[in-house]
């Protein structure tokens, strides 16, 4: 800059003042990233991706929706309602029959018909009379995460004979809605505690097999290969069958949880051992063993931290993989068992050609799968992007 | 066991390197990295160690930290005696295991390193401030709060500006030569007895790598540590040792005071390095060393130089490893051209 000014005018001299005010837009530019920690530079780059902060508002939307699942759902896990089996979606109205605007939402009831030759079941909407909905009514008492004890329900009819189904009843007239919620209490934290355990088998052993190389190396990696060599469904076929029947469904469970996890851990046992393999040559590896360090502390003060972004990544991204198995295990009948449900239960019970034809909405938690899936995708996707310092 | 022999306040030793030994297995065979190196470096007293790479002077340093990868290295012979002050012991190094109790409260300690590279020496995902505090909570029974004073202290001293505000800044953040004072307040955040600086100023350009001797120096003087200063580089040897030993493939081939080396060399090899270095004002031509270091595997045997040697003579130099000569007071020799 200076140089060309003087070009231009070779008279005018460069008061520093001058240089001030050329260098102005600079410092600006930069002051607003000058100090920023780590987390916050990297929530700055993580923001500029739309997609993965969609993929974030959905999944706080599903994980608080799992959070508060028996306050969000009008009925129990196990509530039925024996005249209303198949009963397709109710959806909340406003404006009713005779073409009349109402501000409180309410719903018809449906009429079943049955078809004396096919056996067919038709529904039909009754509009002689409304069922308004309310917000916050009392219903079927709970306890709240075990503790609180309450009757509210954050939305539900006062009539008691009359269902509300959102999303359809299935085969025994439960409300598929309240099932959804209560499924992904399941669905989407054996992702989570599976991806922790993941983490930790594949942390430890992938470190330690870069770190010390050789035969350690070599035990762990072959190890890791030959787990990644057996074709998926039969191993956990097999492993499921270990699983004995008379257990308790938590213990069911947790046993697919650590099943799972650990024939997950060898990719990222892989990757980090060929970054611990080039971290480990690096001058501060040395400088710490030369400051006293131990092994020990050199893995877990350095190497460990060091590959943490790499482990964030790896985890978000390995969330999606790990509800698609469970969704699968649980939908070929070996994971969670009734009455505890998941997705993959769920699903179990849309598994043929009638229930597409007929009863289409009991695929509806094939959606939330989706919707899980890709919302960890987007959400993983941004944060590679962002925890990655060289992206601009 | 260890001999362990008290040290009184009055010994002015910090370490004695006897004939250490250290070979490298490689694909080829056994290569011999350093070969039969002896040294001392009293209390206060800075040691150049120069020559050109692969001679062995980095291999010297980190067989005292004890920090050899083995394998490939191999420690084949020979003593490092280390005069522990802070215990008032006399330890042989070479005898501990590398990842003891008692070695790994030496490093750091007692013995601390500069690296090369200040950039990649540290950690991207720490805080220089908490690197600099990582020796002193390793060390000393000390809280977070009194190892943050510390290093806030140690930052001080080594010349960074606004310590308390930097403390905090990531390596990333600083330039080279900043990065490099941050290292050494790491290593002299314990008071070592015996610093080994192993090219501490090839990464930085002049006028920082002066100010970092000027501040080494000064460190020096204030808390009377011992220096082996490792450099390519005649000129910062001369500016900062005491004595100065040259390495030649593994061997000191001329050890002496710095004014006897740099005014009276004997060894033709560092005659050779003297000629090497344009003088300002000189316009003559360089004459540089003949032929070019062989390789790891072809060393001759008898004086390692000899192919290279102005001087040799089959008559003269036998292939025998030459015996060193005293030339003078402090001034060996690994040459057969001179008599004792």
């Amino acid at each position: 800059m200076a140089s060309e000014a003087g070009l231009s005018a070779p008279d005018t001299k460069l008061s520093p003042d001058t240089v001030d005010q050329e260098l102005a837009p600079y410092a600006a530019s930069t002051a607003e990233w000058v100090g920023l920690s780590q987390g916050q530079l990297i929530w700055r780059r993580f923001r500029r991706s739309r997609m993965a902060l969609i993929g974030m508002v959905v999944l706080i939307i599903l994980y608080i929706g799992m959070l508060f699942c028996e306050f969000f759902s009008p009925y129990l896990l196990n509530t039925r309602f024996t005249d209303n089996i198949f009963e397709p979606p109710t959806l909340p109205r406003w404006v009713d029959a005779e073409g009349q605007f109402h501000l409180r939402p309410f719903i018809y009831k449906y009429d079943r018909k049955v078809n004396r030759e096919t056996l067919e079941m038709t529904y039909t909407a009754d509009t002689s009379k409304m069922y308004p909905i309310y917000f916050f009514v009392q219903g079927e008492p709970y306890k709240l995460w075990g503790i609180i004890a309450t009757n509210i329900h954050l939305y539900g009819i006062n009539d008691k004979k009359v269902p509300i189904f959102i999303w359809g009843s299935d085969r025994q007239g439960r409300d598929l809605f309240t099932r959804c919620l209560y499924g992904s209490r399941v669905s989407l934290t054996i992702g989570l505690v599976g991806v922790f355990l993941t983490i930790i088998f594949g942390t430890t052993l992938g470190v330690t097999s870069g770190y010390f190389g050789g035969r350690i190396d070599d035990f762990v990696q072959r190890f890791s290969e030959l787990l990644m060599s057996i074709p998926q469904i039969p191993l956990w076929m097999a492993l499921a069958a270990i699983v004995p029947v008379t257990w308790p469904p938590l213990r069911v469970y947790f046993g697919i949880t650590i099943i799972l996890s650990f024939l997950s851990w060898g990719g990222l046992a892989r990757q980090l051992r060929s970054k611990t393999l080039s971290l480990r040559e690096e001058g501060y590896t040395l400088a710490a063993k030369a400051g006293g360090g131990s092994d020990w502390w050199v893995i877990s003060r350095h190497l460990i931290p060091n590959n943490a972004s790499h482990i964030i990544v790896v985890a978000t991204l390995a969330v999606p993989s790990m509800i698609l198995a469970e969704t699968a295990l649980s939908f070929l009948g070996l994971g969670i068992r009734a009455p505890m449900t998941s997705w993959g239960v769920l699903l179990e019970e849309a598994q043929n050609v009638k229930t597409i034809v007929l009863n289409p909405w009991l695929l509806i938690p094939a959606f939330l799968v989706i919707l899980t899936v890709l919302g960890y995708n987007f959400l993983g996707d941004g944060l590679r992007d962002a925890v990655d310092p060289y992206t601009r | 066991m260890i001999p362990i022999q008290p040290v009184s306040q009055d010994d002015q030793m910090v370490i004695e390197v006897k004939d250490l030994a250290v070979h490298f297995a490689v694909f080829q065979g056994r290569v011999p990295a350093v070969n039969g190196v002896s040294f001392t470096i009293e209390r206060g007293k800075t040691l150049g160690v120069v020559g050109e790479s692969g001679c062995g002077k980095s291999v010297t340093g980190l067989s005292i930290m004890h920090l050899l990868p083995t394998p490939p290295a191999e420690l084949v012979g020979g003593e490092i005696i280390f005069h522990r002050l802070s215990t008032g012991e006399v330890i042989d190094i070479t005898k501990l295991s590398p990842q003891s109790a008692e070695m790994r409260s030496i490093r750091g300690n007692d013995i601390a390193m500069i690296f090369q590279e200040p950039m990649t020496s540290m950690t991207p995902a720490y805080t220089i401030g908490e690197q600099i505090m990582e020796a002193v909570i390793l060390h000393q029974k000390v809280n977070k709060r009194e190892a943050r004073q510390r290093a806030v202290e140690m930052l001080d001293r080594v010349g960074m500006p606004q310590p308390g505000r930097n403390v905090d800044s990531y390596p990333h953040q600083l330039s080279g030569g900043m990065l490099q004072r941050a290292m050494i307040a790491a290593a002299l955040s314990c008071q070592p007895s015996l610093l080994i600086a192993d090219e501490p100023t090839t990464a930085l350009d002049v006028t920082t790598a002066a100010q970092i001797l000027d501040l080494m120096g000064q460190l020096q003087d204030e808390m009377g540590m011992a220096i082996m200063h490792v450099s390519h580089n005649l000129g910062v040897v001369a500016e900062v040792a005491n004595e100065v030993a040259v390495m030649y493939l593994g061997r000191i081939v001329e050890r002496s005071s710095v004014d006897d080396l740099f005014y009276n060399p004997k060894h033709p090899y560092t005659r050779g390095l003297m000629h090497s270095i344009p003088q300002i004002g000189q316009r003559q031509r360089l004459e540089p060393i003949r032929g070019v270091v062989p390789e790891p595997d072809a060393i001759p045997k008898g004086c390692a130089f000899a192919p290279r040697c102005p001087l040799f003579s089959p008559a003269t130099c036998p292939p025998i490893v030459p015996p060193s000569v005293t030339v003078g007071p402090g001034h060996e020799v690994l040459c057969y051209r001179y008599d004792s």
